[in-house]
């Protein structure tokens, strides 16, 4: 009998023949990562361990990217800690502003996560990775620390949930709008301590942008991790980028599995995440028309350049709704000059956007648009808990690029087919 | 071990990190100042109203979303003693465990101890009790390597110790 992806990756790392669900292996880490939020405790942890050095100072990255640009004294004494460390260490994945990038669309195009890998990062969205075929998955900062020192790590090998996308893509529907009907149909713990597979003929066909999105969200259902299997788009995104060698692992298709669904996606429209929940999951067009007071475009979920050529494509010979504040931040320093060189960031000054810096910044109420009370937006963010962008009395659905781009136009949350075919 | 004695407050299923320690707290992880915004959103005026020792019980998927450890750590630091749920989120769990915040998963606890009433934990044994002479529930016991961890102190303890004898 086989094995999926989740536990032959896990079998690699932990110098075993083969494993199975619930059983604890412990596994060498390929990279593990740390923010502005959770290294600091981190670095706090492993000081007490009473070890000299890291584990490998290749092999660890240190992100600073919630509160950055230093958004107060406090966020700037935290980075300092985060820095200083990095130097004391010589930790080669630091960034800088300027040079950084929101976390989890960092890592993957600098190569530095690859198919293959075992990555843990203190942050809940490691499982971004998940799309080059990487088992990687959110720990908390103890768990960083304790992986600095050691390279390795616990872990309970997940049993795997299938979930399948027969059919072409309809357009204006994207990775985020799959993920969303995903995280609609299995709940908010529906994959608790799962493995999420995603695969069918829709997966093949979308680009690593699009395949990002649908790992990223992957803890919104509770799972683990969210595995794609590596396949020559992943290969032609990793050429070139790669740092070192690796190793494409995919499951057996004889493997057996916990669950496996089947959707039909043709006839799909355009999802969206209404408050406080993001499961509480409807078609766009029944909540149409709710009146919006912001608009944020980024994220590690959305924030890649084609989510931006998306939102570009819609806003192009448009305008901003008066009442609607409109945020682009692309997720990377590479993706902003990009979307510089493609003259899209023209497109978004000219609609009358605000475009910033790569950073967390509103997509956890950080700071960079934080909503009063009573205020709504629309983000294409990957939490709308109450409170996540500001008070507690703020409201956020959630959505992919194109609805969003045209949602800010109209002022209300509206179908990209509102604004007729977009070329 | 002794056992845990205290009040219990309720709250419902899939509460999330964000609810638990806002983000806008989290320029610092100073127990201290994380403990006066613990479960601020979910209830405004909790931190003013707990006593050391009081006993959080919840519902399903107990600490969903990020991976902030400042969520158990806020609840440790405010005087907590234990959570006890249904089920928790996968990261929270591995958190608490980590930091040393005794947690007990018992779906009919969950759902029959009521708020204001005292319960008895007993963390050894897995049993909890309510109070006075109440209903007893019995928690899923955790595997023994998670039981060592505990034992240790949490999981800096035990790499101390892994690296001392590698040495
Ligand atoms: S963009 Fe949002 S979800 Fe992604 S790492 Fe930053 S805060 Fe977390």
């Amino acid at each position: 009998m086989g094995h999926t992806m989740a536990e032959k990756l896990l079998a690699r790392a932990a110098g075993k023949e083969e494993v199975f669900p619930g059983e604890l292996v412990n596994a060498k880490i390929d990279m593990a990562l740390g923010n502005d939020i959770t290294a600091p405790v981190a670095i706090k942890e492993f000081n007490k361990i009473g070890v000299e050095k890291v584990f490998d100072p290749e092999r660890i990255a240190l992100i600073p990217d919630h509160f950055t640009p230093n958004k107060d004294i406090m966020a700037a004494e935290q980075v300092k800690l985060m820095r200083e460390f990095a130097r004391k260490h010589g930790i080669v994945h630091y960034y800088e502003i300027g040079r950084m990038g929101v976390e989890h669309a960092l890592l993957p195009e600098l190569g530095i996560v690859l198919p293959g890998d075992v990555v843990i990062g203190a942050d809940s969205h490691t499982c971004t990775y998940g799309a080059l075929g990487a088992f990687a998955t959110g720990v908390g900062s103890t768990d960083l620390a304790a992986t600095m020192a050691m390279g390795e790590l616990w872990f309970k090998v997940p049993p795997t949930i299938r979930i399948v996308f027969e059919g072409e893509l309809p357009s204006m529907v994207g990775g985020k709008d799959l993920i969303l009907y995903t995280i609609g149909q299995l709940g908010v713990d529906g994959a608790r301590y799962c493995a999420l597979e995603f695969c069918g003929s829709a997966i093949s066909a979308m680009g690593m942008d699009g395949r990002f999105t649908i790992s990223n969200m992957a803890i919104e259902a509770g799972a683990k991790a969210g595995l794609i299997a590596p396949d020559e788009i992943t290969e032609a995104y990793v050429k070139g980028r790669a740092r070192r060698s690796y190793q494409v692992i995919k499951g057996d298709d004889d493997a057996p599995v916990m669950a496996e669904y089947r959707w039909q996606i043709e006839n799909m429209e355009p999802q969206v995440a209404a408050p406080f929940s993001p499961a509480n999951v409807h078609p766009v067009s029944q909540l149409k028309g709710t009146v919006l007071d912001q608009v944020v475009i980024g994220s590690c979920t959305n924030g890649r350049i084609d989510d931006l050529r998306e939102a570009a494509a819609i806003l192009k010979g448009r305008r901003v709704h008066s009442h609607v504040r409109l945020l682009v931040i692309p997720a990377t320093q590479a993706i902003y000059k990009q979307a510089l060189q493609e003259g899209l960031l023209e497109i978004f000054a000219e609609a009358e956007a605000a475009i910033s810096t790569p950073t967390c910044g509103p997509c956890l109420g950080g700071h960079m648009g934080i909503l009063a009370e009573g205020e709504v937006a629309l983000a294409t963010t990957n939490r709308n808990f109450v409170g996540r962008m500001g008070h507690p009395g703020s409201r956020v659905y959630l959505a992919g690029p194109a609805v969003a781009a045209t949602s800010a136009v109209t002022g209300t949350i509206s179908h990209p087919a509102e604004l007729g075919e977009v070329n | 071990m002794p056992k845990l004695k205290g009040k219990i407050w309720r709250f419902g299923d899939d509460i999330d990190t964000d609810a638990i320690i806002p983000a806008r707290y989290l320029n610092t992880s100073d127990p201290a100042e994380l403990a006066k915004h613990c479960m601020e959103d979910a209830d405004p005026s909790f931190s003013s109203k707990l006593s050391s020792g009081d006993i959080i019980v919840a519902g399903k998927n107990f600490g969903c979303g990020s991976s902030r450890e400042h969520a158990p750590l806020a609840i440790k630091a405010a005087g907590i003693a234990c959570v006890i749920a249904e089920s928790f989120a996968r990261i929270f769990y591995r958190n608490a465990i980590n930091i040393g915040l005794p947690i007990l998963e018992s779906p009919e606890a969950s759902q029959s101890l009521k708020e204001g009433e005292q319960a008895e934990v007993d963390l050894e044994k897995g049993e909890i009790r309510a109070l006075p002479g109440g209903e007893s529930y019995n928690a899923v016991p955790f595997p023994p390597f998670m039981q060592e961890l505990i034992a240790m102190g949490g999981l800096i303890n035990y790499v101390r110790q892994k690296k001392q004898e590698s040495n």
